[in-house]
């Protein structure tokens, strides 16, 4: 198995996503460079992107990133390429509540698209990487994830298999022995940074003027999403685009809700594993309760427990289970959460810990019924062919 | 990930006393003080505004403030000395305001020490307050520092037992800001008597330490930023090397030095007030004296509120103020300057700009 390339690069995925294009092969990673240049033409509904100055997309790069994506050789046990869970025919997520990985392990979050990561202004549920570049690093030695103990027979894989070894010379003009993880993860940065979503029926509606995009009951779900609902305040909508997220961290209720008697404890036990010099990529992958510490395990502020990033909401129907740990079925338990204040179950305890712009919002099963809809008009219209292929 | 802790680690070590930068890693606290033992450190909560709507319904707004801060202090490590809740408790004063209130704050696990605001005490004066949390002044020693609790926000008599029909009425008299039937808040000659007494066991060279719900100083005499015989208490603690003064009521972070005592506020944790126009004393813009503080959000409840842990470090007082969805920020004592500093925003040339909304 290990030897057998699998390779599920499809050129399709490739057209799927929007894409551009600019420069010829760069030469060495400079990490000091960090002026960014961006695309000229986003995809209706989009903000332009920002490409690092040392990282160009080319053609040939993105090409790579591609198979690199999909290399399930990259595991311990020759299973688990990205794609695994970040799988081009699921949105690039894996439909799961928390993610499989190598030789049947869970890990403790669900897996957030990779659609539109590129715009993100930090990676991962609780930030704790700062671009697409440094993230790919961490799941590949993630013992829940590809499981690597180091990065060594990624690198002999890339350095003796000639296709590698040609791909990297002509993309980044170096020979075998030179390539590194920063190339390999530069690479991949520039695949994602192809894997945008846009032009939905929203935008269409929204930033064309085109009346008929939406039905009456998505008309409607859009004035309870930037009205009575409140989403709009965290998944923002600007005037000429909509990333659908404020780049903060808001702790909404989500899995914190069952070990709120745990988090003293939980929290001094987990900064005490850290100042001892504690993995925290690997600690909130493994431990559940970790995990819903949230962005309070990356910056130590009292004030971020069980705080999580604004996700994209783009695509959003074909993503579920939904939230950092996958605990919501389907955006109808979602609305539910919102509307009971941040409890999914009415009734239950909400934690104190709470974000400010949580409460209880008093919509009626017809407005829930319009924001779903809403909801579901948020699909881009590369996203929708794809989703269409599969049925 | 490590190499984050080694570095603040690093920072704590080469910065003194505690001057944290804008957030506000609870590991930290414990290294600020690995030194000395006498040094220590409290929390301070207060101005919670506990309503009562009806039946078991209370404003879950102010409850979540109350919620919040008393979780989150709950999680400082190691554990603060004590507690202080600095008054406000309850808006409108009543049993069932007060005992919500006292049910939240049961689960902090250090001891709470207990200040009177003029919302818990214009219904009955104190009466079922003192029930729950005993003697409206009092003073306790600790660690080497002399603690004195004062009930400031009495007034005078004729106002408060002959002007109004109802006890009821002259709770909500005394609720209002700029209420021309209001009456200036005062600490009253029983309890300057009871404190000359208490002060005059203390050695000079003692820290000093007193909490008053209202400032101990005159600032703004409309919204009752005021105590009467303000100078009157401040003369009673000249004589002491180091002396501190911290008070609720305002909810806003305000700081000062008279002579040898430094003033500090606290933080609510129900809602903010803006600076009110005659605090800088000239004729001023609101806009400008706001800068340090970033304008209330009203989509989030819990913008600009917040609650505090203090270091106590040879006598003298450094605030950390935790405040939800904002920058943290520390006024510490400057020893060279002999006075409370803001360490973000020192001086008006080093000011960060406002935050920018969208
Ligand atoms: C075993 C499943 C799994 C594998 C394999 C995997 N991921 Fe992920 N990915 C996740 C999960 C789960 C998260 C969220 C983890 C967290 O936030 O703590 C995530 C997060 C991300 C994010 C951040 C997205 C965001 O919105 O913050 C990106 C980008 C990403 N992965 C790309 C990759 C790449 C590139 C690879 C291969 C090198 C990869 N993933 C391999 C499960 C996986
Ligand atoms: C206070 C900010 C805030 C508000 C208001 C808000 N959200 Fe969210 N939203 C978040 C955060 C943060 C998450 C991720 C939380 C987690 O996983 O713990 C999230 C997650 C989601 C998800 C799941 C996304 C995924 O990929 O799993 C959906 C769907 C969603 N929100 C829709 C809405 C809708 C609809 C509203 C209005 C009713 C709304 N949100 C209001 C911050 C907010
Ligand atoms: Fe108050
Ligand atoms: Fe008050």
């Amino acid at each position: 198995m290990r030897f057998i390339i699998v390779l599920t690069l499809s050129i399709t995925s490739l057209f799927a996503y929007a894409q551009f294009v600019t420069g010829n092969a760069d030469t060495k990673p400079s990490p000091g460079t960090i002026k960014q240049q961006s695309n000229p033409k986003p995809m209706l509904g989009l903000p332009p992107l920002i490409i690092p100055v040392d990282n160009p997309q080319t053609q040939a790069k993105i090409e790579l990133g591609n198979k690199l994506f999909h290399d399930k050789r990259f595991s311990i046990d020759g299973t688990v390429s990205c794609s695994n869970c970040h799988d081009d025919n699921k949105a690039f997520t894996d439909n799961l509540p928390v993610s499989l990985g190598n030789n049947g392990k869970f890990g403790t979050r669900n897996a957030p698209t990779v659609i539109n990561a590129a715009y993100n202004k930090v990676q991962f549920w609780d930030g704790r990487e700062p671009d697409l570049e440094s993230q790919s690093k961490q799941p590949l030695i993630n013992p829940v994830e590809h499981g690597l103990s180091d990065y060594k027979p990624l690198l002999t894989i890339v350095q003796t298999d000639p296709e590698y070894v040609t791909a990297f010379k002509s993309v980044f003009n170096i020979n075998e022995k030179a390539i590194t993880m920063d190339y390999v993860a530069k690479a991949i940065a520039s695949f994602e940074r192809t894997v945008l979503s846009g032009n939905s029926a929203f935008d269409r509606y929204y930033f064309k003027g085109d009346k008929t995009a939406l039905s009456e009951a998505q008309m409607r779900g859009l004035q309870v999403f930037l009205g009575q609902g409140r989403c709009v305040s965290c998944h923002v909508i600007e005037n000429d685009q909509a990333l659908f997220t404020d780049s903060k961290f808001h702790n909404i209720g989500i899995g914190i809700n069952q070990i709120q008697q745990d988090v003293p404890k939980l929290a001094e036990a987990f900064l005490a594993a850290k100042n001892k010099g504690a993995n925290v990529d690997i600690s909130v992958l493994s431990d559940k309760k970790s995990s819903e510490l949230g962005r309070f395990a990356v910056t130590d502020v009292l004030s971020e427990v069980g705080a999580f990033k604004t996700p994209t909401l783009r695509d959003i129907e074909l993503t579920a289970p939904y939230m950092h740990d996958g605990s919501l079925k389907n955006l109808n338990d979602v609305v539910k959460h919102y509307n009971n204040g941040g409890v999914t179950k009415v009734g239950d305890p909400v934690n104190p810990y709470l974000s400010g712009g949580i409460r209880p919002l008093k919509l009626d099963n017809n407005q829930i019924d319009d924001l779903v809809a809403f909801l579901k008009a948020l699909t881009g219209s590369k996203a929708a062919n794809l989703a269409a292929k599969e049925n | 990930m490590s190499t984050i802790n080694n570095s603040r680690r690093n920072f704590i070590k080469h910065s003194g006393i505690a001057l944290l930068g804008s957030s506000l890693p609870i590991s930290l606290v414990e290294l600020a003080f690995a030194e000395t033992t006498q040094n220590f450190s409290f929390a301070y909560i207060s101005d919670s505004h506990i309503q009562h709507i009806k039946g078991a319904e209370f404003v879950r707004n102010w409850d979540q403030g109350l919620k919040r801060a008393v979780a989150e202090a709950n999680l400082l490590t190691p554990k603060p000395d004590f507690v202080i809740f600095g008054g406000d408790l309850a808006q409108l004063g009543t049993k069932e305001e007060l005992d919500h209130g006292a049910e939240m704050l049961s689960a902090l696990s250090p001891k709470v020490h207990h200040v009177m605001g003029e919302h818990d005490y214009y219904l009955d004066l104190g009466e079922y307050w003192e029930k729950l949390f005993g003697p409206q002044y009092y003073s306790f020693d600790h660690k080497g520092v002399h603690f004195v609790v004062l009930n400031s926000i009495r007034t005078y008599d004729e106002w408060t037992y002959k002007r109004w029909p109802t006890n009821v009425q002259r709770m909500a008299e005394m609720a209002g800001l700029d209420n021309p039937n209001g009456s200036p808040f005062m600490v009253g000659d029983e309890q300057r008597k009871w404190l000359k007494a208490d002060l005059a066991k203390i050695p000079k060279t003692t820290p000093v330490v007193v909490f008053s719900h209202s400032p101990l100083q005159k600032i703004y005499k409309g919204w009752n930023f005021w105590t009467e015989d303000a100078e009157q208490i401040q003369a009673m603690l000249k004589p002491f090397k180091q002396a501190s003064v911290i008070y609720g009521h305002v909810h806003q972070i305000q700081y000062n030095q008279i002579g040898n005592i430094s003033f500090n506020s606290v933080m609510a944790t129900a809602w903010p007030w803006p600076y009110p126009q005659a605090y800088a004393q000239a004729e001023q813009y609101l806009p400008k004296l706001t800068v340090p503080m970033n304008r209330a959000d009203p989509f989030f409840e819990r913008d600009a509120t917040g609650w505090q842990f203090i270091n106590m470090a040879n006598g003298r007082v450094d605030m950390h103020f935790s405040l939800d969805s904002n920058n943290s920020r520390t006024v510490g004592f400057n020893k060279s300057k002999k006075r409370p500093e803001d360490t973000v925003y020192p001086s008006e040339a080093k000011r960060t700009a406002p935050q920018t909304h969208y």
